[in-house]
């Protein structure tokens, strides 16, 4: 019996930068090998990449954010405009069970790697196309990352303070992608599992996100209207926002959605004479005046840190939860209770804390079992043992520059 | 997904929008809610003219399109035991209550793998079935500030900012739905189920990118700042959502030669062959101290004369990321959008004929299908009770009147 959920599935993995490669690494979290095909004249651009501002940049091996993106994988290396090449990347999709690939709508095709191509190689390949705006229409050529696709898609205008331009959306776009195209990439595994029949998956990264803010658009087929921003409000809940703590930059999130939680919410806070105010009285008011609200309920959290609202107010059943920052979710004692970060020793990097798997399955436990592979670590592996070339042939791609 | 049976036992988004997924690709997803009230969704709206009606809110009719709906009363032993019943004959239960409820209730998964061991039972809750928080309340907006998206996300100068609407569901309801698949292909060879534990601060926290690495590999916050370049507030790159003649575009230039077509784009100004801007990238390392020249004031100056038709094709043509950034009704009439068959209309018996968007895929084999409108409360109680569970329909009758179902 398999160990993990995926063992025994083998991905080939052409993907690159972050919509992709987070697919496949959710894969190889739940124990798919995944064979990254890459090259050492262009390389992945986040290996190339040191975080902004920071310390000078160390090479294609010792990126964090690839190491971020690429854990549990392995690498080869091959000069994909050698003919030699590319008869060895079909060699690996003949041995693999997916095919991942990001790259602007034909270029697969060109390389002479296209679906129609994969699919005599071997017959039931599912093959992911991931692109910015899919792989069909007038646009498909268009060029996009993380932030033009919730632009495009209309996460973007919608997230905002209400008197301000609308906040572009970062990196979390590509990972909502890149997790959506893992779901697709297991439906399909399913079907075959079920019919033996392989597909190609044609992914728009504009469309994952459009699909995450499917009321909006419920909103305007039903009556005309267009949503904007609106901050932190909700449509009903008031109050509804993140409260300024204590300390500098810290803030403590509340939502009140009952009659209940309102007073046990003022009784926390004391029963101070405000509350009783008419402008507060039922929750249709404390809506209408939520600027008030806030700015009253502010003035009670500021004597405190955001951890001691939150014991509070869960202790009498309000929901309240601090605005974690990058360091307090590596000390938060619940998420260290669960496991979230994990330590990994990286050759070049050392040690680090990245994020453990998502999911805690009861039978076959997902996680993280290595670093972002080296460039080219693997190729001993994949083309010695996996596809059986004698050690003289290898030595004379490398020499050649195919292995590359 | 044709020959899946799917229990749904949830609320609001992160269970619904899992099931959701599978149901469009041809799962049966057997929905259950408390009768009268039924889903909280159904209160939330959007409504067709701002009047509540919980046949027609927006949220239930877009999350819950394809599935068959039936009440039970989960509170009463009767309605429990219909329950049971219904988790024998399927292969996927997705829920998001409390664990203490569904412990209490005995509808845990130690209790539900002793009535069906190829059950997967998919749980979501906001902080996962065990620790300090585990039976804490949570709102979306709580489970984005308690997974460190809120705190990046905004001005630094202003407060945390919540992404609209419920994203920390509709992520977590992803998470799930790929947990939930991988145990279900798992199962093929096992013949076995399992549980599959989501938490929906975990699945927020995992999508943060660059935050993690900023902590973990150099010891740093990172703070809400809107352009990936540079955390002083100084434009590198032009990375931003930028103000234009009628509307806001988002351009996110990451390339030299992507620079090189921008300048050319906006038509060769005096200031961008000035050296300082040149080899922007280098700035990425630059020591402290040194000055560096804002190109944000110059940008926005220049691209308010531009409509933002002539900088999206305009850019695009020159391979340069530029997009609109579209309202809602600019997706709905996006050409690319309307080409790809994304978006939808369907029939519904109360809210009649409304637009809704696909699946953002397409799989040449077994492609996705939105047909079915999203049902009725209880509208499939004599399929599933009668019919199915071969309960006579005075039962039905008498269960109704005694508020089982």
């Amino acid at each position: 019996m398999a160990r993990l959920p995926l063992q025994g599935i083998r991905v080939a993995d052409f993907t690159w930068a972050w919509a992709g490669p987070y697919a496949t690494m959710l894969l190889g979290l739940m124990g798919a090998e995944v064979i990254k095909i890459e090259s050492t004249k262009r390389p992945d651009h986040s290996r190339m990449r040191s975080l902004a501002a920071g310390p000078t940049f160390g090479g294609p091996n010792q990126a964090p954010i690839f190491n971020d993106l690429n854990l549990n994988k392995m690498s080869i290396t091959l000069d994909m405009t050698r003919p030699k090449a590319v008869e060895l990347a079909k060699r690996v999709v003949r041995i693999s069970d997916v095919v991942a690939e990001n790259f602007r709508p034909g270029v697969m095709d060109k390389l002479g790697l296209g679906y129609e191509v994969l699919k005599e190689v071997k017959p039931d390949i599912i093959m992911l196309s991931s692109s910015a705006v899919g792989g069909t229409g007038p646009n498909r050529h268009y060029v996009g990352y993380a932030p033009t696709f919730a632009a495009l898609g209309g996460m973007a205008h919608l997230t905002g303070y209400p008197d301000s331009a609308p906040i572009p959306m970062m990196g979390s776009s590509d990972l909502r992608s890149a997790a959506t195209s893992a779901f697709a990439i297991l439906a399909a595994l399913y079907h075959r599992a079920q019919t033996g029949e392989g597909q190609h998956i044609d992914l728009s990264s504009t469309e994952t996100i459009a699909v995450l803010v499917g009321e909006a658009f419920l909103e305007y087929t039903m009556n005309g209207r267009i949503p904007t921003r609106e901050g932190n409000r909700d449509r009903i809940m008031a109050p509804h926002n993140v409260y300024p703590c204590q300390e500098e930059n810290s803030w403590v999130s509340i939502a009140v959605a009952t009659e209940e939680e309102w007073q046990a919410l003022c009784h926390t806070m004391g029963d101070p004479a405000w509350v009783k105010d008419e402008k507060f009285s039922d929750a249709y008011r404390r809506w209408q005046n939520q600027e008030e609200l806030d700015r009253l309920i502010g003035e009670w959290t500021i004597n405190y840190s955001p951890t001691e609202v939150m014991e509070k107010l869960q202790k009498v059943g309000v929901a309240a939860v601090p605005s974690f920052s990058g360091l307090e979710l590596f000390q938060d004692p619940h998420l260290k209770e669960r496991g979230f970060a994990k330590e990994v020793q990286h050759p070049a990097i050392g040690k680090r804390l990245v994020v453990n798997a998502p999911w805690k399955f009861s039978a076959t436990p997902a996680e993280v079992s290595r670093y972002g592979p080296l460039l080219g670590e693997h190729n001993q592996y994949v083309f010695g043992e996996l596809l059986g070339l004698p050690q003289d042939e290898i030595q004379r791609l490398v020499a050649e520059g195919v292995i590359n | 997904m044709a020959g899946v049976k799917v229990l749904e036992y949830a609320d609001l988004i992160s269970g619904p929008y899992c099931t959701k997924l599978l149901s469009n690709l041809g799962a049966e997803v057997i929905k259950v809610e408390q009768p009268k009230a039924g889903d909280y969704s159904r209160s939330v709206g959007p409504f067709p003219n701002d009047v509540p009606d919980p046949e027609k809110s927006g949220l239930f009719l877009y999350l819950n399109a394809n599935k068959l709906g039936i009440t039970l009363n989960t509170k009463t032993e009767t309605g429990l035991a219909l329950f049971k019943e219904l988790a024998k004959s399927v292969d996927i239960l997705v829920e998001n209550h409390p664990p203490q409820e569904m412990e209490d209730a005995g509808l845990d998964y130690p209790s539900l793998r002793q009535i069906n061991h190829r059950l997967i039972m998919t749980s979501i809750t906001p902080f996962g079935q065990n620790g300090p928080y585990r039976d804490y309340k949570a709102y979306d907006i709580n489970i984005q500030a308690a997974g460190g998206l809120a705190y990046v996300t905004g001005d630094a100068k202003r407060e945390p900012l919540l992404t609209p609407w419920g994203q920390a569901g509709y992520q977590a309801a992803l998470n799930a739905a790929i947990g939930t698949l991988s145990a279900l292909y798992w199962r093929e060879a096992s013949g076995l189920g399992q549980h599959v534990d989501i938490s929906v601060q975990e699945c927020i926290a995992s999508i943060l990118g660059d935050v993690i690495s900023f902590y973990s590999y150099m010891g740093m916050v990172k703070p809400r700042c809107t352009t990936l370049s540079d955390l002083s507030g100084v434009t590198i790159w032009p990375m931003d959502i930028y103000e234009c003649k009628d509307g806001y575009v988002d351009i996110c230039i990451l390339e030299p030669h992507q620079w090189q077509s921008f300048v050319d784009l906006i038509g060769n100004p005096g200031w961008a062959s000035d050296p300082k801007f040149e080899d922007r990238r280098l700035l990425f390392e630059r020591t402290e101290g040194q000055e560096v020249p804002d190109l944000g004031p110059l940008i926005k100056e220049i691209l308010k004369k531009y409509t933002v038709d002539e900088l999206f094709h305009g850019g695009q043509q020159r391979r340069i990321p530029i997009t609109p950034v579209n309202d809602a009704q600019g997706v709905l009439h996006f050409p690319q959008l309307k080409e790809r068959g994304f978006f939808v209309e369907i029939d519904h018996p109360e809210a009649g004929r409304l637009t809704y968007p696909g699946a953002p895929f397409k799989l040449s084999e077994t492609p996705w299908s939105l047909e079915r409108p999203a049902p009725l409360l209880g509208q499939h109680n004599k399929e599933i009770f009668s019919n199915r569970l071969r309960y006579p329909k005075m039962e039905l009758v008498k269960m109704a009147e005694a508020g089982i179902i």
